[in-house]
């Protein structure tokens, strides 16, 4: 408990799971753009996805305590950053030193945090409720119009492009930043960080790109 | 040169102190920023007022003792140079100059701009060291030989003076890279391997102890480092303390 | 009677220290639990005594007025380390550092003392890479050396331009490893005040907690002071701006004989001033002169247009350039020792040929290494008919992979690429070979007061060559005085600790809160430096590089002058009892304004010129020093008497008895 509870490790358990966290991202990214291409591979994946007891049950609570976990150590994190320094300079000039992508985690944290809450509310909330409440029959055709629908709203398709972009920032920095958070830092490490920026860039305007997508081309009702 | 200084005054350690302003005039450009406030202070005491603290001993860029924070940056606006080692050249007539000192609950301030760095000492005495006698009857110095590239990576994080601009540059006030540093110098070569795991567990405990923050890779030490100590050294640390850490 | 007994053992010299330290008294290791230590100074002398001597087994008491005992100042030292290892078989020995010691010191050095120096230098390398410090290495994986002044083999070892930093946290590591363990307590930000002594014996100091301002007592079964040299009796220096004589000064008004004052070394490559309101010199290391060539226009109106920048250096045709000390010292060439080498810059200077507005500096100049090791890069990479430009930017890096930060650090103080243009340096107080006076066994006239390192008057003589002030601070803290402090101790096993409310501590406490509160309430005109800047001046002008008997004798009179103005009229802001970086100053000027007096007259009672010391009165007929060896062979120890002025003379003979005396030439 005593390693656990230094801030080495902590900083490297925050890495680890914001790279379980990217992962996920990225699997995510790949189910979603199917539904760009074709619609029929979209609906089977999901329902694999939906239905199988492995993701259900097993998969799925990590995910969940993945996301718990990074935000709540964020903040802990943060809590004692900000109390290392208990008076704060008159003049500080951040911007000469570092991005502010990596001197704002938090704020982006945060943003995507309250768009995780929304895309609950969204998807995750009335799949429960859908398979395991309601107790409706499998159906593995309907994934695709229920995401087409979620996308007619261009507030709601505003509010998912400004997380994205947040998103953006935080993978910007954090994605790389977890290499040398678990020690990997030598001569791969260049081609290493180009990877990582470009997948921060690259995998949430995907997703905008498939919100705007969806958003132009809605299904008749 | 004519310029407008903003300069933390501090009492004591107790007492609340504030910024206070100082116009001053005659400055020469070949002037190193020490000796500019050298000018502010006899000034003061000619005026019968108490001179501005500040740490300072070798002014040549290499005891680590002075620690300004200069218009928002440890040791000014330059690169790879320490406070007395920043030349007025740097700074334009009529600039408005805010001094502070550096801050981190782990560096309390003493007076005016002066800090107790102690907790660097403190985080060196845990394990900062090779546990071998003075007694001089050791092995030959070219018994081991040790591969150049090793022996010049322990030299440049042995480079690091100890001057806490990585902890004031840091947003969490973080003393990772002075940590890491020090635990790189031994871990690079032979005869620190002996006991890199006890040294690496018990300086990053002292670290934590001191209240530094946590290092959340933003850079910034090794931008404002003036001996340019490599972020390497905290990767490499990290990798250090997790082996020696899962090692148990 | 004088009381100078140097106590060296008899016997050959060779196997002098080894019998030495197989006769003298030891503690045994349950006794020396019992036994306090006070160690003044945590540089490379002080440090390594006092983590040799906790590892021992004593109770140490480490003072220094840093922040940290990490931040001494040997910590600025650049080129090296010097050591008899002979790992580049060019004929290095024992005998030869031993020989070159001595003959750079001019035959003023007590020759056991010395040979013991180079007998131990080898160990203090095996140590230092056990402990980790970081020295340059070649391919193979071994120990790189590089060569210095004054010698003609390389026997230098280096860690780039940061030797005294590596070697100092090296011995701060070693302190390190025994506060961890509890046997030393560091004192940090505190200064030494005063020495107290209980029947006869140093028993304790009082020192002055800077950031509380309170006077405290300390007291020991012995006291070490190792606090460094004191160039800053000048103003202007390559030390620290806190280096001071206070510690030395204080135990030589308590009784310690302080020898040869006058032996200062002036370093020839030094940043020149750029005005008035410079605070210190930076020096630029030796190791430039293995590289670099000096030299000065030949003609005057050259050197005039260079002066007032109507010509650039570069410009000048190599046939008009005057590389004074190839032309002068035509076998060691660039690489005189420096007091030979300071010289001449001046000399050269004083005739009208300076090179930079003030008239007072001379170029260092790289051009041609930089085309020698161009063409060598070129040849080993096998590039054909390389361009002008090629050789150069090949060179550069070469240069550049050897003296980097020294060039980065002159372009940050000139604001002058020193790639492209020469260097422009001249000589500055660097190094003082004189101090207190010690025995063999590094003890000063005050039983049980110890002195090491630079404070002590030791083995440089009277010129220190390069790279061998971190091996004299090594060697005496290491393996010198952790042993020969034995001999002494081992009467103290049953005094038990040494109480502090005696009427001695009482009495010193009571002397140094007189001399606070007289500063403080002196509420008069000037402040601390305006003093310590005219000295400077008066040190500089008539008692720096060469000095003459008239000279002397009006720095004697303006400096007892200075003196008493200073304590009618200086001017202390703030209070005793907080953080006063200015009653600090006043403390330490105040001590070389005594300092300064005894200085000159040891500098007019010495009538020859021998190393650092340069009289104009004793030279030859082409300006090289003249040594009087029938009357001065001595080292001239002086006693306190209550006025600098009237320090009683006390002589150790100096007995040659391996080496024959000659006249020093490089030519």
């Amino acid at each position: 408990m005593g390693f656990i509870s230094t801030s080495i490790a902590r900083k490297v358990a925050m890495a680890l799971s914001g790279l379980f966290l990217v992962f996920f991202l990225g699997q995510h990214f790949v189910i979603n753009i199917s539904s760009v291409i074709d619609p029929d591979t979209f609906n089977s994946w999901s329902h694999f996805m939906g239905t199988n007891g492995l993701v259900q049950f097993l998969l799925q609570p990590v995910l969940i305590f993945g996301v718990i976990f990074h935000f709540i150590m964020g903040f802990i994190l943060e809590y004692q950053n900000r109390k290392a320094r208990a008076i704060n300079y008159k003049s500080f000039k951040g911007n000469n030193n570092s991005s502010w992508a990596s001197r704002n985690m938090l704020i982006s944290g945060v943003v995507i945090l309250a768009f995780l809450g929304l895309h609950f509310y969204d998807f995750w909330v009335p799949e429960i409720v859908h398979k395991y409440i309601e107790s409706h029959p499998e159906d593995p055709s309907r994934y695709f119009p229920e995401l087409v629908h979620k996308f007619e709203s261009p507030v709601r398709v505003g509010l998912y492009a400004l997380a994205f972009i947040l998103l953006i920032f935080h993978l910007w920095h954090g994605f790389s930043s977890s290499f040398q958070s678990v020690g990997f830092n030598n001569k791969y490490s260049r081609a290493l960080k180009g990877f990582t920026r470009l997948y921060a860039v690259l995998i949430p305007l995907g997703f905008v790109f498939i919100a705007l997508y969806h958003h132009f081309n809605q299904l008749p009702h | 040169m004519k310029l407008t200084l903003k300069i933390w005054r501090q009492k004591n350690a107790t007492a609340k102190g504030s910024i206070q302003t100082y116009p001053i005039d005659g400055i020469d450009g070949d002037m190193s920023f020490l000796e500019m406030l050298d000018v502010l202070n006899t000034q003061l005491i000619n005026k019968g007022e108490e001179p501005v603290v500040f740490d300072h001993d070798c002014r040549e860029g290499i005891c680590g003792t002075c620690s300004l924070q200069i218009n928002g940056e440890p040791h000014g606006p330059d690169r790879l140079i320490t406070t007395c080692q920043l030349h007025m050249r740097k700074f334009n007539d009529g600039d408005t100059i805010v001094i502070e000192p550096f801050r981190a609950k782990a560096f309390p301030v003493i007076k005016d701009l002066m800090v107790d760095r102690s907790s660097f000492d403190r985080i060196q005495q845990a394990g900062g060291y090779i546990s071998v006698n003075t007694s001089g009857n050791t092995i030959d110095a070219n018994a081991i030989p040790i591969e150049k590239d090793d022996a010049d990576a322990s030299f440049n994080a042995a480079a690091c003076i100890g001057c806490g601009a990585c902890v004031a540059a840091c947003k969490n006030a973080s003393a990772m890279l002075f940590t890491a540093a020090k635990v790189s110098q031994f871990a690079l070569l032979p005869q620190g391997r002996v006991e890199a795991s006890r040294r690496v567990l018990n300086m990053v405990e002292q670290m934590d102890k001191e209240g530094f923050g946590n290092c959340t890779n933003t850079g910034a030490c090794e931008v404002e480092c003036p001996k340019g100590i490599s972020l390497e050294n905290i990767a490499r640390m990290n990798r250090e303390y997790l082996s020696a850490g899962l090692k148990g | 009677m004088s009381k100078l007994n140097s106590k060296v053992p008899k016997g050959p010299l060779s196997e002098k220290w080894t019998k030495h330290k197989n006769d003298i008294n030891l503690v045994n290791p349950a006794n020396k639990r019992n036994i306090d230590v006070i160690v003044v100074g945590t540089g490379l002398a002080g440090g390594s005594a006092a983590a040799t001597l906790a590892e021992l087994g004593y109770n140490v008491k480490t003072f220094c007025y840093q922040d940290s005992p990490r931040r001494a100042h040997s910590i600025a030292a650049q080129g090296g380390i010097n050591a008899a290892k002979n790992y580049q078989g060019d004929g290095d020995s024992t005998y030869r550092l031993f020989y070159d010691t001595i003959k750079g010191g001019d035959y003023r050095s007590r020759e056991a003392n010395v040979y013991r120096l180079a007998e131990v230098s080898a160990n203090i390398i095996d140590q230092c890479v056990a402990q980790g410090v970081p020295f340059a290495r070649e391919y193979g994986g071994l120990l790189d050396n590089r060569s210095f002044g004054g010698v003609l083999v390389s026997r230098t070892f280096y860690a780039k331009g940061q030797t005294g930093q590596q070697l100092l946290l090296g011995a701060y590591s070693a302190m390190n490893r025994q506060i961890n363990r509890g046997k030393i307590k560091p004192y940090n930000r505190h200064e030494m005040l005063d020495l107290v002594i209980v029947d006869g014996k140093a028993r304790g100091i009082i020192a002055r907690d800077m950031v509380t301002g309170e006077l405290e007592r300390h007291s020991a079964h012995a006291v070490v002071i190792a606090s460094g040299g004191y160039g800053n009796v000048f103003y202007l220096s390559t030390n620290a701006m806190g280096s001071n004589v206070t510690a030395s000064w204080k135990i030589h008004k308590r009784g310690a004989y302080f020898a040869n004052p006058c032996y200062t070394q002036i370093h020839p490559t030094c940043i020149p001033v750029s005005g008035d309101h410079q605070s210190k010199l930076t020096l630029m290391s030796e190791s430039l002169r293995n590289d670099g060539r000096i030299w000065v226009p030949k003609k005057k109106e050259d050197a005039i247009a260079i002066q007032q920048g109507k010509l650039k250096p570069v410009d000048l045709a190599e046939e008009d350039r005057d590389y004074y000390l190839e032309r002068r010292y035509p076998s060691f060439g660039n690489l005189v020792p420096r007091d030979v080498a300071s010289r001449a810059a001046k000399e050269r200077c004083d005739a009208g040929f300076g090179v930079n507005k003030t008239g007072e500096a001379v170029f260092l100049d790289f051009a041609s290494a930089i085309m020698r090791y161009g063409r060598e890069v070129a040849a080993i990479e096998h590039i054909e008919n390389p361009s002008e430009e090629k050789i150069r930017e090949l060179g550069e890096k070469v240069i550049e992979s050897k003296y980097g930060n020294l060039f980065q650090m002159y372009e940050k103080i000139v604001d002058e690429n020193p790639y492209k243009t020469p260097m422009m340096i001249y000589p500055a107080v660097h190094y003082t070979m004189g101090g207190v006076w010690v025995d063999y066994n590094l003890e000063t006239t005050i039983p049980g007061c110890f002195c090491a390192g630079e404070a002590n008057f030791s083995d440089h003589g009277a010129n220190r060559l390069g790279a061998s002030a971190l091996m004299q601070g090594l060697a005496d803290g290491y393996f010198v005085l952790p042993y020969t402090i034995s001999d002494y101790l081992a009467d103290d096993i049953r005094t038990g600790p040494i109480p502090v409310d005696t009427p001695e501590f009482d009495e010193a406490e009571n002397s140094i809160r007189m001399q606070v509160d007289k500063l403080i309430n002196n509420k008069g005109s000037r402040s601390v430096d305006y003093f310590h800047k005219r000295l400077g001046k008066i040190m500089w002008n008539n008692v720096g590089m060469s000095r003459n008997e008239q000279g002397l004798k009006e720095a004697i009179t303006s400096i007892r002058e200075l003196r008493e103005e200073f304590w009618r009229d200086v001017l202390v802001p703030g209070e005793a009892n907080e953080v006063n970086p200015e009653l600090e100053k006043a403390m330490r000027v105040a001590d070389f304004l005594e300092l300064g007096e005894l200085f000159a007259v040891d500098a007019l009672h010495r009538n020859e010129s021998c190393g650092g010391h340069f009289r104009e009165e004793y030279q030859t007929e082409e300006g090289e020093a003249m040594r009087d060896d029938e009357n001065f062979m001595y080292a001239a120890a002086w006693e306190y008497t209550g006025d600098p002025g009237k320090a009683i003379l006390h002589k150790e003979n100096l007995e040659y008895e391996n080496i024959e005396v000659k006249t020093r030439s490089y030519k």
